[in-house]
């Protein structure tokens, strides 16, 4: 009895204790919580490995920035917004033709390689693997060169490496163009072979492309920027986005521009996306060059190509199958119609919307998950415009959408004129004085439509440039179909 | 014999108390728990979320005139602790249990990034808004000043507390 009493007088006292046990526990573990968030906060790492200029391989600086590291892998994840990119389809996993979308594309291609095989993107993981699976670079052909891996790969250990056995007195910036123009020369699947075999083997663009592994600063390694934004500074071109140029040529010019030295940091997070996505020449025969001299703008562009002359005849890309013509092509130009557009004017960096900041716990670190910002419109857009994701989301569908139609115009005036064009030259009308007029036209016509249709923004980077350059085409693609449909008296 | 045992279970349960209260107050000393209740704005970027927020808050135009808590706070003492504590309850679950990797597929968002205000904080806002600017601003905001038909402040004036959103 007594024992029972005992025992029932015991119960609160034993309760209370559990629950004061509990609640210890409960606040040891948010006090571990906070301890956590504070260590975050000072953003602190481990250099666990020593990095190199020659670690290309991704995986060793994974180990020092483990968070970087993780979104850069998901770049291998497929994703798809309402006009770009696109799911995994049918095709051994590859995304869909750009053509299923836009027909044209097939026509105003005809007779290059690019009516063969033009896929919508995937993300920086596949940049290797994409070049070499598209069949426009099949090894039994050898169509493509070593200018490729320019930017295909991370592939500036090679050219340090040919460099210094071209050129072993050059500078370090005179043996990595001498290795450039080495690599360019050859054939794709030779430089290929040779990449693999330097120490760190053939990787897609890595970290040590961007940032400078001592000190993780950004910086630019490829020649072709370098080179490219060297003339660009020198010309008289009209560049209000980029202060640091306007620096530079206000200054005595002792020096020629170097990103690297009189970049603002602001810049250098729009330039090193811009060592690659750019209107480019890459031919065989040549060595790949970007066509900045006179300017970044579509006409500027075209003025550099126009005035080339290739054994002493005027450069072009390739003939048209169907009208006859010489066609100029374009690649990505990115970086060129940003130039162009309100967001570059006010200082908003590639990065600022393609790498935005994010926070894990209260770290925060740039997106390394290079990626559509329509895919994260909050952290992307909503850094500076209010307003929720579904209203930011339409503003920017608004663009696109208005965008596609006027490209889609654009598209069946290119057929058209080239349905009239070809009929003309099927009636053998050699000598005919229209044809030099014509040709000019159509060139005009076709180098401004690809040049929008290849850059990928859908219209967003720069709504009105892109607009205008559209109109122009339009005009011109009419003015040639007209022409050629007319008798000659 | 029973008086023993009581008193030995009374040390037992000091004990436990005992540790709870200290591993307790040093948890809220090491969190800057007494920050909270005054008005200092440093105690808004304690966990880190408003630091940009804090940081544009220093250079922007009303950092001589109002701290954090004159814009985001009703004027009341009851009204103003009613408000520290139902958003500081808010703050601290939303930091805490946030997810470690909020990027991985089918991670939970528990609070939109950037921090976006709500309906409760920007009624606050805009009552201290006038609170100051009211003589000046009474014919442009008339009638109800929190409604749906109301004149925001801030709509335009965006950047006079802090300009950073994230």
């Amino acid at each position: 009895m007594e024992r029972r009493a005992l025992i029932r007088s015991a119960v609160p006292f034993v309760l209370v204790g559990l629950g004061t046990a509990v609640a210890t526990g409960l606040v040891a573990a948010l006090l571990m919580n906070i301890f956590e968030r504070k260590q975050e906060a000072k953003n602190p790492y481990l250099k666990l490995v020593e990095l190199t200029e020659d670690d290309v391989d991704p995986k060793k600086w994974g180990v020092n920035w483990p968070r970087q590291y993780d979104g850069y892998r998901r770049t291998e994840e497929a994703s798809a917004t309402r006009y770009g990119g696109g799911l995994i389809g049918a095709e051994g996993g590859l995304p869909p033709q750009k053509s299923d979308k836009h027909p044209w594309l097939k026509r105003i291609f005809a007779g290059y390689l690019f009516a063969v095989d033009y896929r919508d993107r995937r993300g920086h993981a596949y940049m290797l693997k994409d070049q070499e699976v598209t069949r426009r670079n099949l090894p039994e052909e050898a169509k493509q060169s070593g200018n490729c891996l320019h930017c295909h790969a991370s592939v500036m250990p090679l050219y340090r490496k040919l460099g210094r056995e071209a050129l072993p007195q050059g500078s370090p910036r005179e043996q990595i163009v001498a290795g450039l123009e080495k690599v360019g020369a050859m054939n794709y699947w030779d430089a290929h072979k040779l990449l693999a075999e330097t120490p760190g083997g053939a990787h897609p663009l890595s970290c040590v492309d961007c940032h400078d592994p001592d000190s993780m600063e950004l910086r630019v390694t490829r020649p072709g920027f370098l080179q490219a934004i060297e003339k660009l500074a020198a010309s008289d071109a009209d560049v209000p986005h980029l202060p640091s140029i306007a620096r530079w040529r206000a200054g005595n010019r002792s020096a020629s521009y170097d990103p690297n030295r009189d970049g603002t940091r602001q810049e250098m997070r729009s330039f090193v996306c811009a060592q690659c996505h750019v209107e480019y020449f890459c031919g065989k025969g040549m060595t790949i060059f970007f066509p900045w001299s006179r300017g970044l703008k579509v006409e500027e562009i075209e003025a550099q190509y126009a005035e080339m002359k290739i054994d002493g005849k005027p450069f072009k890309d390739w003939v048209h199958a169907e009208t006859g013509f010489p066609e100029y092509k374009a690649q990505h130009p990115e970086f060129e119609v940003w130039s162009q557009g309100v967001h570059a004017r006010a200082g908003v960096a590639c990065a600022d919307c393609h790498m935005p900041y994010k926070r894990e716990g209260a770290l925060k670190i740039s997106e390394h998950w290079v990626r559509s910002p329509l895919l994260q419109v909050s952290r992307s857009c909503g850094a500076c415009h209010p307003g929720s994701e579904q209203e930011l989301l339409e503003r920017a569908h608004a663009i696109q959408d208005r965008h596609a139609a006027l490209l889609d115009r654009a598209g069946a005036a290119a057929v058209e004129a080239i349905d009239a064009m070809a009929a003309l030259r099927r009636q053998g009308r050699e000598g005919d004085p229209r044809l030099a007029e014509i040709d000019q036209l159509q060139r005009a016509a076709q180098w401004r439509l690809d040049f929008v249709a290849a850059e990928n923004s859908m219209g967003f980077h720069a709504p009105q440039e892109l607009a205008r350059i559209l109109g122009e085409s339009i005009d011109l693609f009419r003015r040639a179909q007209i022409l050629a449909l007319k008798q000659t008296l | 014999m029973n008086r023993t045992v009581l008193s030995r279970r009374w040390l037992a349960l000091a004990i436990l108390v005992g540790a709870f209260a200290g591993v307790g107050a040093f948890t809220f000393g090491y969190a800057e728990g007494f920050s909270y209740l005054f008005d200092d704005p440093a105690a808004c970027a304690n966990c880190h979320i408003m630091r940009d927020q804090f940081d544009s808050w220093r250079k922007g135009p009303h950092h001589a005139v109002a701290g954090c808590g004159d814009c985001h706070l009703p004027a009341g003492f009851f009204a103003k602790y009613w408000a520290k504590a139902r958003n500081g309850y808010h703050h601290a679950m939303g930091f805490t249990f946030q997810s470690p990797r909020p990027d991985l597929p089918g991670e939970r968002k528990v609070f939109e990034e950037p921090i976006r205000i709500k309906p409760f904080n920007w009624r606050n806002l805009q009552q201290n808004c006038l609170r100051c600017h009211g003589d000046l601003t009474h014919d442009l905001v008339r009638g109800a000043t929190t409604g749906e038909d109301a004149v925001s402040c801030t709509h335009c004036h965006r950047a006079v507390g802090h300009e950073a959103r994230r």
